[in-house]
């Protein structure tokens, strides 16, 4: 059930500024891609394209296309909140609805969608939901208690859960590491390996150790000054990228001698 | 395949070369499906914001039409106007009550709001700090009416104190007794009034003050007290820098408050004629002469009254006007 | 770091430094008002708590930097004296605003009964006034009808201006964005906040008897009904509920809309379902405080409803009291002139009492809101 996603020359704009210019790529089903690259080449810009998160922004825009299997999901009369579902999202900081219980964290994105769900339909979507996310032994006795109550790590899987009860398509994470301690990283990291099985995951981090561990396939984007657009450098198989790269910019990224 | 969100070189729209300039490009953005619930819910909002132009625009225009009658015998008849010379001469000595009892307010009340502003947010025992706070809070609830009949309750008492002030500092025309050497017998003038007024902003610049020194980064502070400075020095170093503007737009806020205050005004002084000493009855407010005739007026009077609330409107909006261009000039360095 | 061997060369700095004893201030603040009670008492001749109070601050302040210069230096000093500063303007504008409550406690609490509360100023008489200052009856009158004014027209003017307010908030922070009309509605709502609230009362007024005179010429004075009231109220009631909704709002944190707008969930139903109930105890203590600031308004009242001595269950008709004008009127415009004019007097502070102790209900209700509703954070 996951999907391909085919990126044709994608101009990302804010406002008047062109933040990343001429992307062009193609994510393959079931694996994990990792976007990486320096602060503000534009790599959480593009993920936020593939699920028409950009444009929450007051004065983003985009030109080009998204084909998600074929479809454009910047053609006419595509409704975002329709891509949406398809395209799961977790973000860099673990956000948790502060209102809702565990339970209904999970259940957010179903019951907001106000599709009517049976109670026994609820247990079974929560519990296969926490178990997708490797957190289902951790909080099975205290489902009825805030989100927020967790620890960072299992907020961000309660997340991952919550993304992944919505049964969409295609994964996306946003840096979903950055504010976790190594253990907690380490455990999101498995549940990635886990979760390609299914999805088509991308990944972005800042974290290159992450990609090489993680990915199946990297992209490196990088920009030549403050300012000028992000542009993709490189993209490909993960130990191409880290082992022997076409480009001497990735090279150098790579080596940390970067600037 | 759907195009139409395809811009290249060659497209219509002309979008530049991907390198050649600073020229903005434009994304498009796609045309989005709305969904009925939205499309409902945006426009009950959108509804709400427009009712509040409406609801502004119909205050100035009702007000407006109401005044036709002053204006209309202002031009026909200006002695027919209260006083008999004609409205303008009926509006000055208002208007200076009103400047000058706001602004009394304002000196008097400022500096004290500063001190127990910083009292309570740098200096006070840490236990009993928030607690201040609150009740600070509290007081700048309690209604107007109240100060006034507090006022009125204890005005007869001040009269000692301008005795003494027309004693020795009479020679300042402010502080001058009347003819017979006298000052008020029961202290309700307009320095009383101010000096009830000031008392009445000072909890709303208070807390308003205090909010913003609250929010002083800690980071600030603590840079300033590693540095070896005093708990003053700190204060002076950040505190007080940060809280800049929004010192000023707190003062501005009470400011308004003090000019359309009515009530206390209305309740403590005794009005008269306008005077050059605000120790002796006199002088009036635009806030308290409407409210002190206003039940009984009727007719042309209505409508002067009504006249003179226009004219206190734009003096309020001309205030806060002043007051948000300088805190918009403060904040560009200050936060 | 220096070190040890190299401390032995250079001159090694001192961490200890001269310091008063910690009392030191309090010693000289009751040092300095038995001065000045003394010095007070050689040149006036007598004890008076004002010269003696300025006197005194002004003796602290000198004594207290000549010591603290003298022993601990210039700039302890300037601490000293700005903490001094500082604590004395707490202390002095503490004194009239505990007198304040402590007026209306003591004698709104001392005049206060449960008649006052259940009865009208329906015919009160000069003579009952007079007879009561005179020993022979009980105080007669009271504010019932001021109550129910004063909650009839407050719950109007929540109807009008809470929806009003709560959705032009969210128009504001989750539609407008940056576009003009978000800009005109909040230089507009700014504007309102600054509207004197007897303009606020006028308007209501002029707009009610414009109407009226358009559709019942003869009938004057129809325009001044508890309704009209409610719209004053409303116009000064909205711009605060605006006002603190939005501020609210803001707090909502952008991570929380993203999260619900990548589940698939679409805009309304994550203000609904997301941002609200997030905010939902900011929001209600913000229209609390705006109920308990509308709650004290006299001004707009008196010109929009008039003075009322019955009781009135009808917004829509006939004048109507509320606990603020009941005050105005009966301090000003006693019952009975003269002697027996302190029964009114006596009235209006009960009166006040109630009011303040409804008002101050009310700020503690929304501490409370803001607390139990908060979103739990469970760390």
């Amino acid at each position: 059930m996951s999907k391909q996603i085919d990126i044709k020359d994608l101009d990302i704009f804010y406002g008047d500024f062109r933040a990343v210019d001429g992307v062009g790529m193609q994510i393959k089903p079931r694996s994990v891609t990792a976007l990486i690259g320096p602060s503000g080449c534009g790599k959480s810009t593009v993920l936020r394209t593939l699920n028409r998160m950009h444009e929450v922004i007051p004065g983003a825009s985009v030109s080009g296309q998204v084909l998600m299997d074929g479809n454009d999901i910047y053609g006419a009369g595509v409704d975002p909140v329709n891509v949406r579902r398809e395209v799961g999202m977790v973000f860099q900081r673990a956000n948790p609805f502060p209102t809702m219980s565990i339970k209904e964290n999970v259940l957010a994105g179903v019951r907001l969608n106000s599709k009517r769900i049976s109670k026994s339909d609820a247990d079974d979507l929560t519990e296969r939901a926490l178990r997708g996310a490797n957190l289902w032994n951790e909080v099975k006795d205290r489902l009825s208690l805030p989100g927020s109550g967790l620890s960072g790590g299992q907020q961000q899987r309660l997340c991952i859960a919550r993304a992944i009860a919505v049964e969409p398509e295609v994964l996306l994470m946003d840096e979903p590491c950055s504010a976790l301690d190594p253990i907690s990283t380490l455990a999101i990291e498995d549940l990635i390996n886990d979760l390609k099985d299914q999805y088509t995951v991308v990944i972005v981090t800042h974290n290159m150790q992450q990609a090489a561990r993680v990915s199946d396939r990297t992209a490196f984007f990088n920009i030549a000054g403050t300012g000028k657009p992000g542009k993709l450098i490189e993209f490909n198989d993960t130990s191409t990228i880290f082992s022997n790269p076409d480009k001497e910019e990735t090279e150098n990224y790579i080596s940390g001698r970067f600037g | 395949m759907p195009t139409s969100t395809q811009t290249t070189a060659s497209g219509p729209a002309g979008e530049p070369e991907p390198d050649s300039h600073p020229e903005p490009g434009k994304g498009q953005k796609p045309k989005a499906v709305v969904r009925p619930g939205d499309r409902i819910f945006s426009a009950a909002t959108l509804i709400a914001g427009i009712l509040i132009l409406l609801i502004l625009a119909g205050v100035a225009l009702f007000l407006l039409a109401q005044s036709t009658e002053t204006i209309k015998a202002q031009m026909d008849d200006p002695s027919s106007i209260t006083g008999g010379k004609g409205f303008f001469s009926y509006v000055w000595p208002l208007i200076i009550g009103t400047l000058i009892s706001s602004a009394i307010a304002l000196l008097v009340a400022t500096p004290f709001a500063l001190g127990i502003a910083l009292f309570t947010t740098h200096m006070a025992p840490r236990k009993l700090a928030p607690v201040l706070g609150y009740v600070i809070d509290l007081l700048a609830a309690i209604p107007s009416v109240v100060y006034g009949l507090w006022g009125i309750a204890l005005a007869g008492n001040l009269t000692a104190f301008y005795l003494w002030l027309s004693k020795w500092f009479g020679w300042i025309p402010i502080f001058a007794a009347d003819e017979n050497g006298a000052v008020s017998q029961t202290g309700r003038t307009l320095l009383t009034a101010s000096l009830v007024l000031s008392i009445m902003i000072l909890p709303i610049i208070t807390s308003l003050t205090r909010e913003i020194f609250l929010q002083t980064p800690r980071l600030q502070e603590e840079a300033a007290l590693a540095l070896g400075a005093t708990r003053w020095e700190m204060i002076r170093m950040s505190v007080l820098p940060f809280g800049k503007s929004g010192i000023a737009s707190a003062t501005m806020l009470g400011l308004g408050r003090a000019l359309g205050e009515t009530m206390a005004v209305a309740m403590i002084l005794s009005p008269g004629l306008l005077t050059a000493s605000l120790v002796v009855s006199g002088n009036q407010t635009i806030a308290s002469e409407i409210a002190q005739n206003f039940p009984e007026a009727a007719g042309l009077r209505l409508s002067e009254l009504i006249t003179i609330g226009l004219v206190l409107f734009v003096i309020t909006l001309l205030v806060n006007m002043g007051a948000r261009a300088i805190v918009a000039k403060t904040s560009v360095k200050g936060s | 770091m220096l070190t040890n061997t190299n401390s032995s060369m250079t001159t090694s700095r001192n961490l200890t430094s001269k310091q008063l004893p910690q009392a030191t201030p309090w010693v000289i603040a009751v040092a300095s008002i038995i001065v000045a009670i003394v010095i007070g008492f050689l040149i006036f001749g007598g004890f008076n708590i004002p010269v003696v109070a300025v006197l005194a601050g002004l003796i602290n302040m000198v004594a207290v930097f000549a010591l603290s210069a003298s022993y601990e230096g210039r700039r302890k000093a300037t601490d000293r004296v700005a903490t001094t500063v500082v604590t004395s303007a707490f202390v002095l504008a503490c004194v009239p605003l505990i007198s304040l409550l402590w007026l209306t406690v003591s004698k709104g609490g001392a005049a206060i009964n449960g008649d006052l509360l259940s009865r009208t100023m329906l015919g009160m008489k000069g003579i009952l006034d007079q007879q009561y200052v005179a020993g022979e009856a009980t105080l007669a009158g009271g504010f019932y009808h001021a109550i129910v004014g004063t909650v009839l027209i407050t719950i109007a003017a929540c109807v009008i201006s809470i929806p009003i307010g709560v959705l032009t908030a969210i128009y504001l922070v989750e539609y407008a964005g940056k576009n003009r009309l978000g800009k005109a509605i909040t230089f507009l709502v700014d504007v309102m906040t600054g509207i004197p609230s007897i303009v606020a009362g006028l308007f209501a007024f002029a707009l009610f008897s414009t109407i009226a005179n358009l559709v019942m010429p003869e009938a004057a004075g129809i325009a001044k009904t508890g309704f009209t009231a409610a719209v004053a109220l409303s116009v000064l009631m909205i711009p605060i509920v605006v006002r603190n909704t939005e501020e609210i709002l803001r707090l909502v944190p952008m991570d929380l809309r993203e999260a619900s707008y990548a589940l698939g969930v679409p805009k309304w139903k994550t203000i609904v379902k997301i941002v609200l109930p997030t905010s939902v105890s900011g929001i209600l203590s913000g229209i609390t405080i705006a109920i308990a600031r509308v709650i004290g308004e006299t001004a707009p009242i008196m010109v929009t409803a008039g003075f009322a001595k019955n009781l009135n269950w009808n917004l829509f008709s006939g004048w109507m009291s509320t606990l603020p004008t009941y005050i105005y009127d009966s301090q000003l415009r006693p019952v009975s002139p003269g002697e027996a004019a302190i029964a009114s007097s006596e009235r209006a502070w009960a009166a006040a009492l109630v009011l303040v102790a409804l008002v101050m209900f009310l700020n503690l209700l929304a501490r409370v809101i803001a607390k139990v509703l908060a979103p739990k954070t469970g760390r």
